[in-house]
């Protein structure tokens, strides 16, 4: 960063200094602007180099409208690659993990904002600590327990480790505190038992805190990369990252089509990020999940 | 590894404000049972690997037949201490964390103070920024190995149009790192620009009008108020990105494969390979303890210096 030499300006109001202003806000719009292109030159670059052909890219590769553009890659693409298996296993395992982590997190965030029982401050901490646990850096010994249990293989496996994840329960629990407890004990007056008070009473005002887990559990399940290339060792059983990283090789080198199949690997989930973008950046900046 | 932000206060009725006698049977039959599928879960595997870890790593454990072996105590500890391969990888996994930290922090700060300035269009910076996030690994690792192609990539292209020297970017180990930072900021950036964001925000209007009127002009008011004001969230944002960075696997595994020579091989890469190339679970276990330890005594570090800056500011 620079620091300022000129001496500030002596006329504080004035016509000058709100044009000087404009100036720089149209200088940042311009530079944030040129700085968001850049961003999506790899998006529109798969796109342009799946739509053509692989003669026409090694003899052209810089000029994407030489040679003309078709679909033939996306069908080569589709037809070689069960992607539409792969499609099928990532959406059942995330859907899955979205609907138990919900389920189970919400009823535990529930209980501790409300509830008082034997053992509520234990969990409590239990959750905290969990917090600040690096469970990715865990995958040797979970293979070796999952394998114990005989869960390799099977969907359960990457579906456990996101309803375990404290950081669900802490958002509920969060959510639920900032409920009032005149409004719980209104319910609890007109003789609704304590399964009622949740799920007629809190979980419909949670709508906020639900959307936030269950979006950001979807994105993590379904983009986790190393613990499904560990426990799903079957091509018919990968989920679409695990599926798409066999294409990973720099001998390929018929790039129309491994461009085909990353463009159909990260569509969907774009969709998904356009529709929500407003609930997937808010639900980010208020958890910081990474 | 997950971190909660309160960047807004959170309402305080809790609780504590229920009465404080004995609580009928019903409600803590309540709370035990709603707890208890989560607990359950969370103790069996979310614990559960961590206590799994502690054990094998005192035996030698195979991973190809289950059954624990048998006991060696402490000497896969010291062989694991001992292995240059392994600071190696450690050393990888840290020059990782040195090369992504710096920009992916100084440029989110940049962009989103930029973002800041700029009335309209704000849906489509966080929708150009973020959206590489929302996409797989492996599918930015094909992009980009697309990209890198020598010869015929776009971004050997590029930097030879403009008389750049290309470097190797996989066949060669700085050029492998700068093609891994590369990817890297262009997934991760929008993460931090969002955090970012929202915390600029949070800052009152009235305090840049305030500034205004005492004849601060825009770059004043980046400097003396924006930045400053983001002192919790660039401490946040840091500490965040140093855990993931230390934590790298995905990218280098894809686009690298740790090589060449295993020169570009981080730590969990090491652990991967130990465990499921030379089948060593006990040792594996061993040296993720070491690593485990490690990085939770960074975030340990990372909460006790802001709980102690936190008491300092009430006080």
């Amino acid at each position: 960063m620079t620091t300022i030499t000129q001496p500030r300006p002596t006329t504080t109001k004035g016509a000058p200094a709100v044009d000087g202003a404009k100036l720089f806000n149209r200088l940042c719009a311009v530079c944030l602007t040129l700085f968001a292109l850049i961003w999506l030159v790899p998006f529109a670059w798969a796109i342009a180099t799946s739509l053509r052909s692989d003669g026409s890219i090694t003899q052209n590769p810089t000029s994407p409208f030489a040679g003309g553009w078709s679909l033939h890659a996306y069908s080569y693409a589709w037809d070689n690659h069960p992607i539409g298996t792969w499609y099928l296993n990532s959406l059942v395992i995330s859907a899955l993990a979205v609907i138990f982590t919900v389920g189970f997190c919400s009823m535990a965030g529930f209980a501790l904002a409300f509830l008082r029982y034997r053992g509520r401050a234990v969990v409590m901490a239990l959750v905290a600590a969990g917090l600040m646990l690096p469970s990715e850096a865990l995958v040797l010994p979970q293979f070796i327990e999952y394998r114990s249990f005989h869960l390799l293989g099977t969907f359960w496996a990457l579906i456990l480790p996101s309803i375990a994840a404290p950081i669900s329960v802490f958002v509920f629990q969060s959510f639920f505190r900032g409920i009032p407890v005149a409004l719980i004990e209104a319910a609890r007056i007109d003789g609704a038992g304590w399964w009622r008070v949740y799920a007629r009473v809190c979980m419909p005002i949670c709508r906020p805190a639900l959307s936030t887990v269950a979006i950001l559990t979807f994105i993590t399940t379904w983009n986790s990369f190393l613990w499904p290339l560990l426990v799903l060792n079957q091509t018919k059983s990968q989920t679409i990252p695990v599926g798409l990283s066999s294409l990973v090789s720099n001998s390929n080198i018929q790039y129309a089509e491994v461009m085909a199949s990353s463009v159909l690997g990260f569509l969907p989930l774009i969709a998904v990020f356009l529709v929500f973008q407003r609930q997937i950046v808010q639900g980010v900046a208020t958890t910081g999940i990474k | 590894m997950t971190t909660v932000v309160s960047t807004r206060p959170a309402p305080t009725a809790s609780a504590a404000a229920l009465p404080a006698d004995r609580p009928p049977h019903s409600e803590r039959r309540a709370g035990a049972l709603l707890t208890a599928p989560f607990l359950v879960i969370y103790l069996l595997f979310l614990v559960g690997p961590l206590l799994v870890g502690v054990v094998l790593s005192f035996f030698n454990t195979t991973t190809v037949k289950s059954g624990l072996g048998d006991w060696v105590g402490l000497s896969n500890y010291s062989e694991v201490v001992t292995d240059p391969l392994f600071w190696e990888a450690m050393w990888h996994s840290v020059l990782f964390t040195l090369l992504t930290t710096p920009p992916l922090v100084v440029l989110a700060l940049a962009a989103a103070i930029l973002a800041s300035r700029v009335r309209r269009g704000r849906v489509f910076y966080r929708v150009a920024f973020f959206a590489p996030y929302v996409v797989p690994s492996s599918v930015v690792a094909l992009i980009f190995l697309w990209m890198y192609t020598p010869q015929i990539g776009l971004i050997p292209k590029i930097l030879g149009s403009v008389g750049l020297p290309v470097p190797d970017f996989i066949g060669s180990t700085s050029g492998g790192w700068t093609a891994v930072t590369l990817m890297t900021l262009w997934w991760t950036f929008g993460f931090n620009f969002v955090l970012y964001t929202a915390a600029i925000q949070d800052v009152p209007p009235d305090v840049y009008e305030a500034a205004a009127i005492d004849g601060a002009g825009p770059w004043q008011q980046i400097r003396h108020i924006t930045v400053p004001m983001l002192g919790r969230t660039t401490s946040l944002v840091l500490i965040l990105q140093i855990l993931a960075s230390l934590k790298v696997f995905d990218q280098i595994y894809l686009l690298l494969a740790g090589g060449p020579d295993q020169s570009t091989r981080p730590v969990i890469e090491y652990i991967y390979d130990t465990g499921f190339t030379s089948y060593r679970g006990g040792y594996g276990a061993a040296a993720t303890m070491v690593y485990f330890v490690i990085i939770v005594a960074i975030s340990a570090a990372w909460y006790g210096l802001r709980r102690r800056r936190a008491t300092s500011a009430a006080a």
